[in-house]
């Protein structure tokens, strides 16, 4: 392992090829004054504090920058060393504050103690939060200066606290230039600059303007980053207790510590060792967390008697559930489970549903983003989930983005594909509007929204004519290639050029470097799975993958995107109406007697409904009981007001939350749940990685954990095998039944977690699928043919209407609405709409307009911006006083049963 | 941003390729057009360049040749080199001052003058140097500072 041998202060050290002489000493414990060295950056050699002798080389070099080579003599605390660094600290304190670092009194001072140097109080050690983990101190401290040779002057500048989450007191800057290296190295953002120059030098935005008015994403890893107090989170308390847990937004599931001080989750920040973010975080992962203690938070059960929530004890509550359910016929009801909560607390939803209430009406809403991969990648592969791992994309040789706007939506994997782009690796990306990746694309191809199928079937055109398909692979791996090739036929690039919008040139680019600059990786999101034709947008996607041979190899595959922290998982533990927990059908007899003898009951053979269809199940009131856990219909499904309507003919209706959301309110009964803080579990990220979830504070007021609350309905209803005092007890029967899961447990899940297929408990998981064969034994390729979207527009609703997400919220909204700084950042709903559009219309930016679909009509403000194009607007879904559901077109694919979210017709007027 | 100014960035940027390298030259003909360096206009490379605004920004608050603000259409120099000081470059600065009404780095309301000192012109057999726009005017006196100035009307 360590290849280097090299002596530093006379201790022999050990160091890898390609380390620094700093990182060799650091690995040692040998501490060399530094102030811009930052293991997340490149060297940067520019705060000289570094520098060392070292024998047979001249002068004094930085460690920094210095690789460790075989034999080097390396002194780090010499006078001469010393003396040059005394020097630049000199310099460097000659216009910082500095009492808090030279006075003698430090460590004996007290908030409200005269100050005996009698200077200013911003410049007083103890009202600086940083005082005491500064690492300006520490140098000072480590080189024992105790005053300052040069003549001091001071900046008097205005303290920027326009960012909700940040101050920025330029006054206390060093300009080691760390914060300006992450927003451009790490994050491609490039919110800051070194500006000026000289002692005027500043860390400043374009046009030295409030951060908040900058392209800044409030990340907050400059933050985490500044080495002195001149960036400062605003909720700066110090946590007495730290719990290693996982993220509860997004898919990427990254690993979290949140920091606890009497009770409260008080401080967020990144796990580097074994996870998928190397320490990073987005805002929401860093700062998204107020919602845990938020004063709307539900506290105790609540039963509506005469209209109105009257608070309920849990026995009551429980009693109440149990005794009315117990009255309805197993296809009268119906269970919509959480892609929020864990895989304990769905397993038990889906085992409550089958084994008590002898129904598969299981759904939750992977319905309403990704059923389509579940069925494409089903019929072409196997298996349908992410095939490779996040961590595989920095290695890439072309990446294809379709259908996401990764930046937005999945943060952490947008800053691993500019990585890969720095790298080398050429970025395609195709989308309508022109997102943050754009910016990063060799190529760009802004297709019509619908046209997908057309772009792909088309590139794959190009493939097979110029002969640039695999086609070993082809013979050795898949199966009915000559059919699938016949239907190629119909996509000449005319065609294609006319459907999609895009210059055949473009599309025969695209499909060169596709096929030729290996590893291929492709990346998609919802932008191909919400159409009526999502299933065939994703075998396009399977199909374009084995054609090239890019799929079971590292860095390459399909990978779908997904959206909600645990929709992976949900559907592993089977909250899907057709299978049992780890895909297995419930029409299978086999597989369905195994359930029956595990769980002690006789379980319904055919397939239950879709969460689709149960809402209009509800609506023609077959559904009468709905029990439901964690989910928000009420903004989330297409066609909104079709679905209030449903869901007010039920005649019972259970809602289990942490808040009182827009669904909540039309509960009969609602159940208070804990929130992830608040309980021990597991999540399933995207790339299938079963990570843990662990408890870091008391549940809120009454507050249970959602598995511990089903169990309990369960046993209610005279249900056996719901005796779980622990969720790891959970895992244990989970793993007993599902193949997938076999190897899974607690105290393997130590550490980086264990990504799925873990069949035994000796396998080490499984990063990329179908390596040696696809799921399903040979890979399918499915001929496809062109369907055009459902609605298009016409003279009454003349542009296209597209959906998607915010940085800054998440879903309906029901956490980050929670959240002020986030709604500071985003504090309401816009329609982007084309400048050339916007003019005809007579709209400016920033105007209310009205939004009118077939559907409905809302109300939300105009943003004039090129990123959309022509014909088409935008809107985001998770604003409540915008709800752009309200316009959405209820229309299914007839395989997945997924709504068309992504292309509608609407007209706007002004208000 | 009004029509006319994209259009111009985009016919400066049209000779150029995507290169970060680029954009020096491209901020030196941006500022002989327009005569300073608007911020739609710094926005527009940055795009076309694929850097971060801030970036362009600074950039082009570094390099002294760079302006931010709009510049008079008369650019007079007023040299405080060495040998300039020694035979009064001073005086000549301040008689500057006085008729302009501005200091240097400044600009008339008028937008007629902007002032500016250099360090040396090299010119330093002539001292004290003005110079006006492309022409020097050696061995100045506080008297010839008013007809220079307005001959230059």
């Amino acid at each position: 392992m360590d290849a280097i041998r090299l002596t530093i202060d006379g201790q022999e050290v050990g160091a890898r090829q390609g380390m620094t002489v700093l990182e060799a000493a650091q690995s040692a414990g040998i501490y060399i004054p530094t102030l811009c060295a930052d293991p997340d950056l490149e060297p940067y050699g520019a705060c000289r504090l570094c520098v060392v002798e070292i024998e047979k080389m001249r002068g004094l070099p930085t460690s920094c920058t210095t690789p460790a080579t075989d034999g080097m003599v390396v002194y780090t605390n010499t006078p001469a060393v010393n003396e040059v660094r005394r020097t630049t600290i000199g310099l460097l304190l000659s216009d910082h504050p500095s009492e808090c670092l030279i006075c003698d009194r430090k460590e004996r001072c007290q908030p409200f103690d005269i100050c005996l140097r009698n200077v200013v109080v911003t410049e007083r050690c103890v009202t600086c939060p940083k005082n005491g983990h500064c690492e300006l101190q520490e140098v000072v401290d480590y080189l024992g200066i105790t005053e300052i040779p040069f003549r001091r002057t001071t900046k008097s500048l205005p303290v920027d606290d326009s960012n909700p989450f940040f101050y920025r007191d330029l006054n206390k800057c060093i300009l080691c230039g760390k914060c300006v290296r992450v927003c451009d190295e790490v994050l491609g953002v490039g919110a800051v600059a070194l500006t000026y120059r000289g002692y005027a030098s500043l860390v400043a935005t374009f046009g030295d303007k409030p951060i908040l008015d900058s392209n800044c994403v409030s990340c907050g890893e400059c933050v985490a980053h500044c080495p002195v107090a001149a960036l400062m989170p605003k909720k700066a308390e110090l946590p007495t207790e730290e719990v290693a847990t996982t993220c509860v937004y997004c898919g990427v599931g990254c690993g979290i510590y949140l920091g606890t001080r009497d009770g409260q989750i008080v401080s967020v920040r990144g796990r580097r060792d074994g996870t998928v973010n190397n320490g990073l975080l987005c805002v929401k992962g860093r700062y998204g967390f107020d919602f845990v203690h938020h004063r709307d938070r539900l506290k105790t059960p609540l039963i509506k008697k005469k209209g109105k929530f009257v608070k309920a004890s849990w026995g009551e509550a429980l009693d109440f559930v149990a005794s009315k359910l117990k009255g309805y016929k197993s296809d009268e009801v119906a269970v919509i489970s959480s892609a929020k909560c864990t895989n304990e607390d769905n397993y038990i939803a889906q085992k409550f549903a089958r084994a008590v209430l002898g129904t598969n009406n299981v759904d939750h809403c992977a319905r309403l983003c990704h059923a389509s991969t579940v069925a494409g990648l089903g019929a072409t592969f196997g298996a349908g989930a992410m095939t490779n791992s996040i961590n595989e994309l920095r290695d890439a040789g072309c990446i294809l983005a379709i259908g996401t706007n990764t930046t937005e939506a999945h943060p952490i994997i947008a800053l691993e594909m500019k990585r890969a782009v720095d790298k080398g690796a050429k970025l395609i990306v195709a989308n309508p509007r022109e997102i943050d990746l754009v910016r990063w694309s060799y190529l760009w191809l802004r297709h019509q929204p619908g046209s997908d199928v057309a772009l792909l079937m088309g590139m794959m055109k190009v493939i097979v004519d110029e002969g640039l398909i695999d086609q070993a692979f082809i013979d050795e791996r898949c199966e009915n290639f000559d059919a699938f090739k016949k239907s190629l036929k119909g996509f000449d690039l005319d065609f294609v050029e006319r459907t999609t919008g895009v210059p055949k040139d473009k599309i025969a680019e695209a499909a060169r470097i596709y096929a030729t600059e290996k590893p291929s990786a492709l990346l998609y999101a919802m932008g191909i799975t919400q159409h009526s034709h999502g299933t065939d947008n994703v075998i396009a996607t399977a199909n374009l993958a084995m054609l090239t041979g890019n799929i079971g190899k590292p860095a390459t595959g399909v990978n779908p995107l997904r959206g909600q922290n645990n929709v992976q998982g949900a559907c592993d533990l089977g909250a899907l109406p057709n299978v049992y927990p780890g895909y297995q059908a419930v029409a299978d007899a086999n597989i369905r007697k195994k359930f029956e003898a595990a769980w002690g009951c006789s379980l319904p053979s055919s397939s239950g409904l879709t969460i689709t269809e149960m809402i209009d199940a509800a609506g023609n009131k077959k559904i009468k009981a709905i029990y439901l856990i964690g989910e928000n219909p009420l903004l989330s499904e297409p066609d909104i007001t079709h679905a209030r309507e449903a869901l007010e003919k039920l005649e019972f209706l259970v809602v289990q939350d942490i808040f009182l959301s827009e669904t909540a309110k039309l509960a009969d009964v609602v159940l208070p749940g804990a929130s992830f803080a608040e309980k021990d579990g597991t999540y399933t990220n995207t790339e299938r990685r079963v990570q843990r979830v662990r408890k870091a504070i008391e549940p809120i007021g009454d507050c249970r954990p959602d598995w511990w609350i089903t169990c309990e309905i369960g046993k209610g209803m005279g249900g056996k095998g719901f005796d779980f005092d622990r969720p790891s007890k959970i895992m244990d029967e989970i793993a007993s039944l599902t193949p997938s899961y076999g190897g899974i447990s607690y105290r393997r899940l130590e550490g980086s977690g264990l990504q799925w297929p873990c069949p035994t408990k000796d396998h080490p998981g499984t990063p990329i699928l179908h390596t040696q064969q696809f799921t399903r034994g040979k890979g399918r390729f499915i001929p496809l043919e062109y369907k055009p979207p459902m609605e298009l527009p016409d003279k009454q609703y003349p542009l296209v209407l597209t959906t998607g997400r915010s940085l800054y919220h998440f879903h309906t909204g029901t956490l980050t609405r929670r959240v002020e700084g986030l709604n500071v950042l985003k504090g309401e709903g816009t329609v982007e709409i084309d400048p050339e559009d916007a003019s005809s219309l007579g709209i400016a930016d920033g105007e209310k307009v009205k939004v009118i679909s077939r559907r409905g009509e809302v109300v939300a403000r105009a943003k004039v911006t090129e990123v959309s194009p022509p014909g088409v607007v935008f809107m985001t879904f998770h604003f409540a006083e915008s709800p752009a559901n309200m316009l959405t077109n209820p229309a299914l694919d007839p395989v997945a049963k997924i709504p068309e979210y992504k292309v509608c017709a609407v007209r706007i007027e002004r208000v | 941003m009004k029509v006319d100014i994209a259009k111009e960035v985009d016919e400066i940027a049209s000779r150029y390729s995507r290169e970060s390298g680029n954009l020096i030259p491209i901020l030196q003909e941006a500022q002989e057009k327009f005569g300073y360096l608007p911020e739609e206009v710094m926005q527009r490379f940055a795009r076309f360049l694929r850097l971060p605004e801030s970036t362009v920004y600074g950039v082009s608050t570094f390099y002294a040749q760079f302006k931010l603000t709009p510049t008079g259409k008369t650019l007079v120099k007023v040299c405080r080199g060495t040998a300039c000081h020694v035979r009064g470059g001073a005086r000549i600065l301040r008689e500057v001052e006085k008729r302009l009404g501005i200091k240097p780095g400044e600009t008339t309301s008028d937008l007629e003058y902007s002032l500016e000192t250099i360090a040396c012109f090299g010119s330093c057999a002539l001292a004290p140097v003005m110079v006006i726009d492309k022409n020097v005017y050696g061995r100045m006196t506080t008297t010839k500072v008013g007809q220079i100035l307005a001959e230059t009307k």
